[in-house]
């Protein structure tokens, strides 16, 4: 495959032209990305296929001659997609290469059909192969661009609430599935050692349905507590909710549950040893005088 | 050979385990907690995890060993500043540590043990029963 | 098909041995950008697993790999020892399982903080045990 080698190496400047050219007719998005930086990636790109070819053959991409043409093509991918091309623009950019390519293979081989033949074979093959590297750059980009974004939904919609000192609450909105459960369960702990809280509310009214995992996963966050030295309360459990509790058989002896939240803060301050105890002088609502004003004895 | 040291005050025995923990070094303060206890007639001893990153099984017996080794001398034991992704893996692992008591700070530990240890809060004014 | 990036081989033969592998084993997660949650659980099951081929394989060797799928990364841990063996995997698995003394918790809590884990052993022969934790 020394042919398809030399013809790309002793071609470089006519095929960047050529291959810029077609690009620019065919993708969508030339306004993200400057003249130079395409011409400058186009060049690196050729010089890399060379290499590749001559170290380990136009079908073998995979082999160590085609590192740095692999990483050139996952590097372009990638920041193509965070710019906000779409996939085809991607592929095209590889793929746009073929008319160039094959116009000049005609130039050198055209007296010889047989060869020509074969060596527009591999090429579109080797174009083609390079073409799908690029889209499965781009998708595993976007795939972590988006696993990113819920994780921190994920840690937005796990608020930890302070509701006196050495009291936490965690009100839970949704449904709790594995992952979800398992960065409540991180917050929480980490809030309990940040608060130095002993006592952790964990409210679960805005929780639609709570099957064995979930349950499960709502034990081992409680027994995680109580190894570092907190407890935990369950609030806001709702009746059907209970029953359903009851007819899986979940075992909830060890745990102390509330149906509400007020009742589970009432029994955290009772536990730490506070009371909450009404004075004398409470205030009035007064609309003349402002929103509150001390009662006149 | 290196121990982890065992420090007095008054009648409560206070260990920090601040290194990553061999199996020698594990027995060695097993051995010293129940020698100190005879010696001082303490009664107490506190442990301070807060540096440990790791706790296994076998770190994990060891401080249910000196819990109840310590009890049949008439010391209680409280484990304090277990780290959350240690207490994760804990529960994980199966452990559940029966027997060990535990608190969050070395404060929550004494006022379980002494039951005097007042961490004064802004919210509140304490007002004596 | 997970291609190997790193393959480090360490000695599992003093209780010193098992403190460097779970060093060692720390280190790998830390390269591999592992959640601190997950960095525990791999750093216990190695302790584990070592201490294992050493209390009851008499010693071995730890191999610690690092590993990439696609966009996946991993690290994958061989515990190896040419010790009496495992009679019964499945005991083995099951948690408050010792030939030992003590409170053993058993290989099936090990198995539980990794995503793959599987056992070879053959009785008179040695123990082979593979954990993965993937990102």
């Amino acid at each position: 495959m020394n042919d398809l080698a030399e013809i790309i190496s002793q071609n470089q400047d006519r095929l960047r032209t050529e291959w810029i050219r077609t690009m620019s007719s065919s993708v969508e998005r030339a306004d993200l990305i400057s003249k130079a930086e395409l011409d400058e990636q186009c060049g690196s790109i050729l010089k890399a296929m060379v290499e590749g070819v001559k170290s380990s053959g136009a079908e073998n991409i995979a082999g160590g001659g085609w590192n740095t043409a692999r990483d050139l093509l996952n590097s372009i991918s990638t920041s193509r997609a965070r710019q906000g091309f779409s996939p085809t623009d991607v592929a095209t950019f590889v793929l746009s290469l073929k008319q160039p390519l094959f116009a000049v293979i005609r130039d050198k081989m055209g007296k010889t059909p047989d060869s020509l033949f074969e060596v527009i074979w591999s090429s579109t093959q080797l174009l083609d192969r390079l073409a799908l590297i690029t889209t499965e750059s781009y998708m595993a980009t976007r795939e972590e661009l988006i696993m990113r974004q819920q994780q921190e939904l994920m840690e937005l919609s796990t608020p930890v609430v302070k509701l006196w000192d050495g009291i936490l609450a965690l009100p839970i909105i949704g449904t709790l599935d594995s992952a979800r459960t398992q960065v409540v369960m991180e917050s929480l702990l980490q809030a309990v050692v940040s608060t130095n809280s002993r006592y952790a509310i964990i409210d679960i009214t805005g929780v639609p349905t709570v099957d064995t995992l979930v349950a499960q996963h709502l034990l081992k966050t409680i027994t995680a507590a109580r190894l570092m030295g907190a407890e935990c309360i369950i609030s806001g459990v709702r009746p059907q909710i209970a029953q359903t509790i009851v007819h899986l058989g979940i075992n909830l002896e060890d745990v102390i549950t509330k149906a509400k939240l007020s009742d589970a803060f009432g029994l955290a301050l009772q536990r730490s040893g506070r009371a909450v105890v009404k004075t004398s002088t409470a205030a009035a609502a007064n609309p003349l005088s402002g929103l509150f004003s001390k009662r006149e004895e | 050979m290196e121990r982890i040291p065992v420090l007095r005050m008054g009648s409560l025995l206070l260990i920090t385990i601040q290194v990553d923990m061999h199996d020698k070094l594990a027995l060695q303060l097993q051995d010293d907690v129940t020698e100190r206890i005879s010696d001082w007639g303490s009664t107490g001893v506190l442990i301070d995890i807060s540096s440990l990153e790791i706790v296994d099984s076998f770190i994990g017996r060891m401080l249910a060993n000196i819990a109840g080794m310590s009890r049949v001398l008439g010391a209680e034991t409280v484990v304090v500043g277990m780290q959350p992704a240690v207490a994760i893996t804990l529960v994980e692992l199966g452990m559940s540590l029966t027997g060990v008591r535990t608190a969050l700070s070395v404060e929550a530990g004494m006022e379980l043990l002494y039951g005097n240890a007042f961490t004064g809060s802004e919210d509140e004014q304490r007002t004596e029963a | 098909m997970s291609s190997v990036l790193k393959r480090e081989v360490l000695p599992v033969k003093t209780s010193n041995d098992v403190v460097i592998a779970r060093q060692k084993v720390r280190q790998l997660a830390v390269e591999l950008r592992f959640s601190l949650v997950d960095q525990t659980k791999l750093v216990t099951a190695a302790s584990e697993l070592a201490r294992n081929a050493l209390d009851h394989g008499k010693g071995g060797t730890m191999t610690v790999e690092t590993l990439v799928n696609g966009a996946r990364s991993g690290l994958k841990m061989i515990f190896e020892d040419q010790g009496p063996g495992i009679a019964s995997i499945e005991d083995a698995l099951k948690d408050g399982y010792t030939t030992g003394s003590g409170m053993g918790l058993g290989l099936g809590g090990s198995k539980r903080l990794v995503n793959d884990f599987s056992i070879e052993s053959e009785v008179g022969k040695g123990t082979r045990i593979t954990a993965v934790r993937w990102k």
